[in-house]
């Protein structure tokens, strides 16, 4: 099979998912735009990593520049949706994503507001070759995409500072999600073009959780993320992860 | 690029500062720019211009440090009389009463004075860190860019934020630069706004008389005095503010009643033509409306400035939550939740209100019966049915922070 040949050996990047979004990379920033789901979603998103961290490095929102001082790695990094405000509260933010072509589009974008982040166009795996370490790892909607989880989390892992934290989302695998997330956000929104997610490479949260205890990470804690159709907005939940979810683990070690 | 305040608030007002206090209390640096000259401080003379207070104002008062100041001259309201009337007859016999004492929160409201309350938020202007106040200064042009917003005022200076919230009232300008128009339509009818002495104490009792020209709400103010807030059609109210004081009060006395025993003027008459003007948008590239200049509604009930800090609750609140997940706060994103927020509910008390003078200024023999009768139900419906609706919604104007008198 092609996509087998054009694997990477080492790497964790499947290219068949990397080269469906770069035909996606445009208008990141418009948020009635293609990545109107993600702009929407970005503020619940946002509001689980910024209170991690905080409660993490005992910083305070309610200040300036709460992040000062953190090394943030913003794996996936896309437009910069997350690595912008990470910047903004101060944090040292570098975004790393394996589509060459999101690095200018962010690169841009980042330079017009102001801001100064480090975008490149590598890997995880590279990244840990180049011995980089970092406070707080952002590993939101990629897990997924990956081809070997597994190997994929232990690269986080070293990618960790003692007592770093990783933020990791994704979406469980039930009938519900194949439901909201395949046959709801492909098929009838149309938000994200079809065969965005594959729905086989959801993984359930103990799965999840079972993947970074492997990784020799610490799983602190996990929320739902839902979306409320009438509102038209997401909201965290302690209780309902039958879709989209997030986690926070810790490096001990 | 540099901004030298996150964000500007055209509007010095009362919504202009109640918003800027929010913001600089919760860490964001505040421009205020009034057009007007800053009036003279708490020496100056009581001139009849009150507002009632609703909880959740009262709440946000306190959450932004106002209330302690302004709780000594405010006059709790204690009892609300609506009914319907005709100049003579005196109320109807069918009139609808809420006491405080059927709720747990305690008074229903608080009337205060416009000069206390224009006080105290010109003083804790001067004293909250992070906050700058431009008086008799006007901004005379705006520009929108993709991180921020440039607004020239009229001394040639330039200033820059990330976005630019209108609390200009009815007339906005912001608005107006903004390109977002306008709906809206007169009433016919001009306000009358006034103050007397009375010789019998009030009891904290709020009147709102439906007479067939238009409503007439009797406000108490601290003492034996009370706000008077009198609607007539556009050409009685210019006979009646052109008469003398003793003509004026003679006119006033059959619709006013004898309960309070004699009245006297306490103070000059203002008049406000009557007019509803809804803005149809509240937001523009980096640019937020917030009042009047969002909804200017019919002051029935005297839910202006009530609606209005509800505004500055919601945006406050939008704004304050985006800073600090790191958000620029001025972009499209944020400033639709705000308008999502708010935008339902300002517009439906808007029409409620609107629907509701219409149905009472009006002599039809067969309405006054119907609306005798029907009062508790003109009354009960929009509270059930905007309940109901913002149940469905998932909203709710008491989830902000501010109105529950909670800091952000």
């Amino acid at each position: 099979m092609t996509q087998t040949q054009t694997r990477p050996a080492t790497g964790s990047i499947d290219e068949a998912e990397v080269a469906k979004f770069q035909a996606m990379a445009a208008e990141w920033w418009d948020p009635n735009g293609k990545f109107r789901p993600l702009h929407l979603m970005n503020p619940c998103r946002l509001d689980y990593i910024t209170r991690q961290i905080a409660a993490e490095f005992g910083r305070d929102l309610r200040g300036p520049r709460a992040f000062e001082g953190l090394r943030i790695l913003d794996i996936g990094c896309g437009g910069g949706l997350l690595s912008e405000p990470m910047a903004r509260l101060g944090a040292t933010v570098l975004g790393a994503d394996a589509a060459a072509r999101n690095i200018p589009v962010a690169r841009l974008h980042a330079e017009a507001q102001g801001l100064e982040i480090d975008y490149r166009h590598i890997t995880a795996e590279a990244l840990a070759a180049e011995g980089e370490r970092f406070d707080v790892i952002l590993n939101m909607e990629v897990i997924e995409h990956v081809f070997n989880p597994p190997e994929f989390l232990k690269t986080c892992h070293d990618l960790l500072v003692t007592g770093g934290l990783m933020i990791c989302s994704t979406l469980n695998r039930n009938a519900k999600s194949f439901m909201m997330a395949i046959v709801g956000a492909e098929w009838v929104m149309r938000w994200l073009p079809k065969g965005t997610h594959d729905w086989s490479k959801f993984i359930t949260p103990d799965e999840l959780y079972g993947l970074i205890h492997g990784a020799g990470l610490d799983p602190v804690d996990r929320k739902g993320m839902v979306f409320n159709p009438v509102t038209w907005s997401w909201s965290l939940s302690d209780r309902d992860l039958s879709v989209n979810y997030v986690t926070a683990s810790i490096r001990r070690d | 690029m540099k901004q030298d305040a996150d964000v500007l608030i055209p509007g010095g007002g009362l919504n202009g500062p109640a918003l800027a206090l929010a913001l600089a209390r919760a860490g964001l640096t505040v421009t205020v720019v009034d057009a007007q000259p800053p009036r003279a401080r708490a020496d100056v003379a009581f001139d009849g211009r009150a507002y009632a207070l609703a909880i959740a104002s009262r709440r946000l008062l306190s959450a932004i440090g106002i209330w302690d100041k302004v709780a000594p001259h405010s006059q709790p309201i204690l009892q609300i009389k609506a009914s319907d009337g005709r100049p003579g007859e005196g109320a109807s016999p069918f009139f609808l009463t809420f006491d405080a004492a059927e709720i747990e929160e305690g008074p229903m409201g608080f009337m205060v004075e416009d000069r206390h309350l224009y006080a105290a938020f010109l003083e804790a202007m001067e004293q909250t860190p992070g906050l700058t106040h431009i008086p008799a200064t006007a901004v005379t042009a705006q520009q929108p860019t993709e991180t921020g917003i440039t607004v020239t005022l009229s001394d040639g200076r330039h200033l820059r934020a990330k976005v630019l919230v209108g609390c200009d009232g009815r007339t906005s300008g912001t608005a107006e630069r903004a390109g977002i128009s306008r709906t809206g339509w007169s009433y016919g009818q001009t306000a009358i706004v006034c103050a007397v002495d009375h010789d019998l104490p009030h009891n904290g009792t709020a009147q709102q008389f439906f007479m067939p020209s238009g409503p007439l709400a009797i406000l108490p103010l601290p003492g034996n005095r009370s706000s008077i807030v009198w609607s007539e059609t556009d050409d009685t109210a210019r006979t009646i503010v052109a008469l003398d004081d003793d003509a004026f009060l003679a006119a006033l006395r059959p619709r006013f009643g004898d309960h309070l025993g004699a009245i006297r003027l306490a103070g000059p008459r203002f008049t406000y033509p009557l007019s509803l003007t809804l803005a149809n948008s509240y937001t523009a590239p980096r640019v937020a409306l917030v009042g009047d200049a969002a909804h200017g509604v019919h002051p029935i009930a005297g839910q202006g400035l009530n609606l209005g800090l509800r505004d500055v609750a919601a945006l406050a609140q939008v704004l304050v939550e985006a800073e600090r997940r790191g958000e620029d706060i001025g972009t499209a994103d944020v400033l639709d939740r705000y308008q999502s927020w708010r935008r339902f509910d300002s517009t439906a008390l808007a029409l409620g209100m609107d629907a509701v003078n219409r149905l009472f200024s009006n002599d039809n023999p067969l309405l006054r019966i119907g609306r005798d009768l029907g009062m508790g139900v003109v009354d009960a419906l929009p509270g059930l049915r905007r309940r109901f609706i913002r149940q469905a919604a998932g909203l709710n104007e008491d989830k902000a922070r501010l109105l529950q008198g909670l800091p952000l």
